[in-house]
């Protein structure tokens, strides 16, 4: 059990995750293979077939949860089906694949939390499971809803093929195609390990205010990892593209970027210098340098944090907080980006949700426990890991809109600082504001010109003052395309999150001393 | 499911795996049973518990390797799932290394109690849960009045695990583990922030427990040392880092010493067994049989035999974590592929005794962020801490980094402590670096 409040978000670097062990399919699974595809044209009976419920099933369970009173309750059913196949010494000699299956019961009352899951989908098995998450109250039954209404959901994830349908003999040609030109690319390289995963998750959400949803989730990585050697010296590094997609995504352009990227990442850093340790101005890179974003005011609006008192923006609402050219929203509806979602774990509609409008902070974001506690909206952000997790607010797509400046004029208005491009991880401290991200290389700005690459460089701040010191920000948006894995309370789940070329003035750069 | 059932089962999968086609096969079931209690201002705020099983296989079938997990482990559903990882497993390519390992290394089994599995747990009452949440809540809350929030909880573990190898392994283990803490956020009236500070610790045996006022009070005394930080000059300083702490830099030296990372050219530490390769207060001792260790086993995850092994001896390299299959690639002979519980040869001082003899420096006491290169040995890490001038606590400090490279760093570690911290498979003293690195203003 973790209960250190640590907040971290992970880049899936090869070295990043732990894989998993897991592939085919969703035939590969028991409990009851889905005839149809369960995908736009699925029906809700489908759903109901595949995880053996029906309506009066749920509603008895419910009634179970309710038993001893509470406000609310909901049951999430899960069925998620992971793959992942590997190339190392340049052949495709692992594979690995995880079937999870089950169904997580919660009943709140007031803002307690009663939970607890099963991975027996029968009904005494959740009825048991129901009763103890009833536990958390102490009054007379609550009734269960009448009936359950199904609610429609956009897709904000179309994909050509599932998952389930494409076969391991289809896949094994991509990282054979990026492994050789990886090779073929610089002499330098002499390892390259590749990793590519697929996902289907199915999940059926049902609450007591009768709502019930079912959702088809694709997710995808490739990743690409190269050591170099010159003079006897080596470097490593990464390049990863993914997210809710399809096979299609791994166009030849994408394969080609993920030899040509990986390589070129690498062996730029037999040139990297250490920057001089201390406070700098600091331009990121337009695309994954959001992760300050993610931890600079993302962890810190999560609204949890806020009923609770425990994070420096609980007191900032309405409150200027950036320059008025600074606009940072939380977006569950970016189209097959990785925190994509067409509903949240908790049954309630996603949206784009603004953090901070023209600089001033407008929106926490909510689950249905602190959406009550405000007494305002849920904005789609109560997700969890799987159905092991009860859910609380979480990031989807964190990033800012484009602003007045522009890439060049950026750079241009650099002395002496920094242009950060790539990064592995972060971390934020939510009470304090600390947070910090790593930069896995970059490049020097001196007199307005891009120099000398860095590499392997925390850079530490605090948020509420970082976001004073974002100076200029530019108009070339990108969000990033690997997207990470944001952890907290010990569970993760997938994010991602973007920004404009954007200027800060000053933060702390680790390094050397002179 | 008792330990026979489960070792029927695993024994099952392996029949079923080799009439599909596998030669070797390797199965892991396991159980597990959670509960946690969270109590927040007077309430309580979460309740959870659950049972979860899990089924893994490693299926080694012509040459050819491929891994599955399901935490579906009825039998009819388990035949088809066996049935199609067999099956996939033919389109990979052929890896002659691949194998269980060689059965000689599941002999010479320790047959010790490793204690490790506390028969107390099936006393403990939910009424018991909650008292203790409640009870270190209460506690926390009463001890000082900057206290905007605090949050406490209890969770305890029991997990049984059965292992059966097609060449000839069988194992079962059982065990739990106990957790308590308190973790506590206070108003920074100089700052404005809300500094928080926790301790959580977990145990083997409930009795090892601390009281519930000792990590009640620990709590909210390290939120409160935190008021009013702020970041130093950047430059050199020297640097005691806390026992609970020195996690991060061991994290970022176990990596490279993995056989993986040795085998695809990315660990600074290849070639350099039996060379020095820190200062010669770096004794490392990989210790599985450690009497009620977070890490302690009798067998390692590939069936393997649990041995004590030295890993740094006075700062010169002994081992390496070799698993069987990047050992065969390598063509050494296995160790174990993960670590359990790290040991140090430690000190005489305690922390407060090396920050007494501090003339300007710099204890870390948490980590925020930061990450290492395992091919060069590169490290940067965010840090927050206290400024020590003259043997005395001076004030908070944060927002700063430290950085340097491991091969550097390991010789600046002059002295290590008394205190191992018992609650976590590292169990780290403080330890004493000279000269380290920060980034600041």
């Amino acid at each position: 059990m973790n209960k250190i409040k640590r907040r971290e978000f992970l880049k899936l670097s090869a070295k990043g995750v732990a894989f998993a062990t897991i592939p085919i399919v969703f035939k590969a699974n028991p409990v009851a293979a889905f005839l149809t595809p369960p995908q736009e044209d699925a029906q809700l009976s489908d759903y109901y077939k595949h995880f053996g419920v029906d309506e009066k099933v749920i509603r008895d369970v419910m009634a179970a949860a309710l038993e001893k009173g509470g406000d609310y309750c909901d049951v999430f059913f899960q069925h998620r089906i992971s793959n992942w196949i590997g190339l190392e010494d340049k052949a495709v000699n692992r594979a690995y694949s995880d079937v999870d299956f089950g169904v997580g019961i919660r009943v709140v009352e007031e803002e307690q939390t009663g939970y607890s899951f099963t991975e027996e989908i029968t009904p005494k098995a959740m009825k048991l499971a129901a009763k103890t998450a009833a536990n958390i109250a102490n009054q007379s039954k609550t009734a269960p809803p009448e009936e359950l209404k199904l609610h429609n959901t956009p897709n904000y994830y179309p994909i050509q093929t599932m998952w389930e349908d494409v076969r391991i003999d289809q896949k094994i040609p991509y990282l054979e195609k990026i492994n050789d030109k990886v090779f073929k690319n610089d002499s330098r390289i002499i390892k390259c390990k590749i990793w590519f995963s697929d996902q289907s998750t199915y999940i059926l959400v049902a609450n007591s205010q009768g709502r019930l949803v079912y959702d088809y989730q694709p997710m995808t990585y490739l990743v690409t990892s190269c050591n170099a050697e010159q003079n006897g010296k080596r470097e490593e590094n990464y390049f990863s593209l993914g997210g809710r997609q399809g096979i299609e995504y791994f166009s030849p352009k994408n394969v080609d970027r993920l030899a040509d990227e990986a390589v070129h990442r690498t062996v730029v850093l037999f040139d990297a210098v250490q920057p001089e340790a201390g406070e700098m101005e600091v331009v990121l890179a337009a695309g994954s340098s959001g992760i300050l974003l993610h931890e600079a005011i993302g962890h810190g609006m999560e609204a949890d944090f806020n009923r609770k008192e425990l994070s420096i923006f609980s007191d900032k609402m309405n409150q200027k907080v950036a320059e008025e050219f600074v606009t940072i929203v939380d977006d569950g509806t970016f189209p097959n980006a990785r925190g994509a979602i067409n509903v949240d774990d908790e049954g309630n509609d996603t949206e784009k949700t603004v953090l901070v409008e023209n600089g001033i902070l407008r929106s926490y974001l909510h689950d249905y426990i602190s959406a009550k506690h405000y007494k305002v909206k849920p904005t789609g952000n109560g997700r969890r890991e799987s159905f092991r997790y009860n859910p609380i607010p979480r990031m989807r797509n964190t990033y800012m809109i484009n602003g007045p400046h522009t890439k060049e004029e950026i750079i241009k208005s650099v002395k002496k600082g920094l242009y950060t491009e790539a990064f592995t991880n972060g971390q934020v401290d939510i009470g304090v504001g600390d947070f910090s991200f790593y930069v896995k290389s970059g490049y020097m700005i001196e007199n307005g010109k891009l120099t000398q690459p860095v590499k392997d460089i925390n850079i530490i701040g605090n948020g509420p003052e970082v976001l004073k010191k974002i100076v200029m920000v530019a108009n070339d948006f990108g969000l990033e395309e690997g997207g990470g894995t944001c952890g907290k309370y010990g569970q993760g789940v997938p994010v991602s999150d973007g920004l404009p070329t954007t200027k800060v003035s000053a933060i702390t750069v680790s390094g050397v001393s002179s | 499911m008792n330990r026979k059932q489960r070792l029927e089962l695993a024994r099952w999968a392996v029949s079923q795996a080799q009439k599909y086609g596998a030669g070797e096969v390797g199965v892991d079931i396991s159980n597990k049973r959670e509960i946690e209690v969270e109590f927040r201002e007077g309430k309580l705020e979460q309740l959870k518990e659950s049972t979860q099983n899990s089924l893994g296989l490693d299926i080694y079938a012509n040459s050819r390797y491929s891994s599955h997990s399901t935490n579906d482990i009825r039998k009819e559903s388990l035949e088809k799932f066996i049935g199609e990882a067999v099956a996939m497993t033919k389109y990979l390519t052929e890896d002659p290394y691949r194998s269980l390992p060689d059965p000689k290394y599941y002999q010479g089994q320790k047959e010790i109690d490793l204690q490790v599995n506390d028969p107390y747990y099936e006393k403990v009452t939910s009424e018991k849960r909650v008292k203790i949440a409640k009870e270190l809540e209460k506690i926390a809350s009463a001890q000082s009045d900057k206290i905007i929030s605090s949050t406490s909880g209890y969770g305890d573990t029991y997990f049984e695990a059965t292992k059966v190898n097609s060449n000839g392994f069988e194992g079962d283990r059982q065990g739990t583990y106990f957790s308590a803490g308190a973790d506590v956020s206070v108003k920074d009236e100089i700052t404005g922030g809300r500094p928080d500070g926790w301790d959580w610790r977990t145990v083997r045996f409930y009795k090892d427990l601390p009281s519930e006022e000792t990590l009640a009070k620990n709590a909210v005394k390290r939120a409160l040392q935190r008021i009013g930080q702020t970041k130093l000059e950047s430059g050199l300083y020297d640097m005691i880092i806390e026992n609970r702490s020195g996690w991060r830099i061991f994290y970022s030296l176990y990596t490279p010493m993995k056989a993986s990372a040795l085998q695809q050219k990315s660990s600074f530490l290849e070639g350099k067994l039996g060379q020095k390769i820190g200062s010669d207060k770096l004794t490392v001792i990989d210790d599985p049989l450690v009497k009620s260790g977070i890490g302690s086993r009798l067998y390692d995850g590939e069936g393997m035999a649990a041995k004590r092994r030295v890993m740094m001896d006075k700062g010169i390299l002994r081992s390496y974590y070799i698993d069987t299959y990047y050992g065969k690639k390598l063509e050494m002979e296995p160790t174990t592929g993960d670590a359990t519980n790290v040991v140090l040869d430690y000190g005489k001082r305690s922390l407060d005794e090396m920050v007494k003899g501090i003339k300007k420096g710099i204890l870390v006491n948490s980590f925020i962020g930061g990450n290492s290169n395992s091919t060069t040995g590169d490290f940067s890490f965010g840090i927050g801490g206290l400024y020590i001038e003259d043997g005395e606590i001076i004030k908070p400090v944060g927002e700063m980094n430290i950085s340097g490279n491991l091969a550097d760093f390991l010789n600046k570690l002059v002295e290590v402590g008394n205190d191992p911290y018992l609650y976590s498979s590292l169990r780290l003293p403080c330890m004493y670096f000279k000269d380290v690195q920060f980034s600041g203003i």
